[in-house]
């Protein structure tokens, strides 16, 4: 504690909130960061390129539909597009947070590259009732981004180690998690309808087209379905 | 320390994309206001892609895997995420044995 400068103090508070408000999560990415290593690695992917992958995407559903669509060599444009369709969702997270947050427009650019679900989520539940700082920002990112890619390149490395994952249904653990993470969605009606169709449609591609574009259509589909859906629920 | 060019390629897409996502919500901050169908089309994204991601490995891969599918879906609205993943690869492995 440093009483004699006041701001120094208010970082130090600032930071660790952060680090209190981010612990849960993080510990909760550790075993699914070893997941990711590990299926990656049995793709053919080598801990140095999953380490890197980690670093410079850091966007943990766009990494796992990619690797869970991975062949090689790899398809450039539909791992990319895969990539935009899933984190589209950060335009809305970025502009509705982005006026929030006590920084400067360059310390916004530079610091909007850590933006995850968990700290979106949790910085802006701070803006209810307080200002969002840098110091809360960078304590609650830096502690996310350390922990996502040292679980993910030590997965990648045990798991190149571990030899062929379907042996202990660990190959179904990415499907599992992805169950759970679209069950965070909802059951409306407009949701149910959205997922039959983009499981229908993805399905059918798969078979008959073939990876990676089962994602792009099946996912177009599901949003296609979704408007269709609202529309006639806002009729009725 | 090997990296493929064609997979450090496809990173550096992923990773641009991905950067431009984050940072485009900056530019259009309170100018951005969904209502309606449009709305629930753009909610609609993320479980659209998560399920597209999965539908081939749960649906068409053989029925141990498209009745883990079916329980781990029951399990995900009572679990927290990672006793939805425990619940999955155990009824997987458990039903591997018996088809």
């Amino acid at each position: 504690m440093d009483q004699a400068n006041p701001h120094s103090g208010a970082y130090g508070r600032e930071a660790r909130a952060g680090l209190r408000d981010i612990a849960p999560a993080a510990i909760a990415a550790i075993p699914i960061g070893l997941l990711f290593g590990a299926v990656a690695a049995a793709k053919g992917l080598t801990p140095a390129e999953v380490g890197l992958m980690s670093a410079l995407v850091f966007a943990g559903g766009a990494q796992f539909a990619a690797i869970e669509a991975w062949v090689h060599p790899a398809p450039i444009a539909a791992l990319a597009f895969a990539t935009f369709l899933i984190n589209v969702r950060h335009v809305l997270m970025g502009a509705s947070l982005g006026p929030k947050i006590r920084m400067t427009t360059l310390e916004k650019f530079l610091s909007f590259f850590f933006m995850t679900d968990e700290s979106w989520a949790l910085s802006e539940r701070r803006a209810l009732d307080r200002p969002v700082t840098g110091a809360y920002w960078a304590a609650m990112v830096a502690a996310l981004y350390a922990n996502w890619l040292a679980s993910t390149t030590l997965g990648a490395v045990l798991g190149s180690f571990l030899g062929d994952p379907a042996r202990l249904g660990a190959d179904f653990a990415f499907t599992a998690l992805f169950i759970g993470l679209i069950a965070g969605f909802g059951r409306s009606r407009v949701t149910l309808v959205t997922v039959a169709v983009s499981a229908a449609v993805a399905a059918l591609v798969h078979r008959f087209i073939g990876a990676p574009w089962h994602v792009a259509s099946g996912a177009l589909a599901g949003i296609a379905a979704a408007y269709l859906a609202a529309g006639r629920g806002a009729r009725s | 320390m090997t990296i493929d060019t064609t997979t450090l390629l496809a990173i550096i897409a992923m990773a641009v994309v991905t950067y431009f996502t984050r940072i485009a919500g900056l530019f259009v901050a309170n100018r951005l206001v969904l209502r309606g169908r449009a709305k629930a089309a753009f909610d609609a994204i993320p479980p659209a892609v998560l399920v597209a991601v999965i539908a081939p490995t749960a649906l068409t891969t053989g029925w141990a895997e498209a009745i883990a599918a079916a329980i781990t879906a029951a399990a995900a609205f009572r679990l927290p995420l990672l006793g939805t993943v425990a619940v999955g690869v155990v009824s997987v492995v458990l039903l591997r044995g018996v088809f």
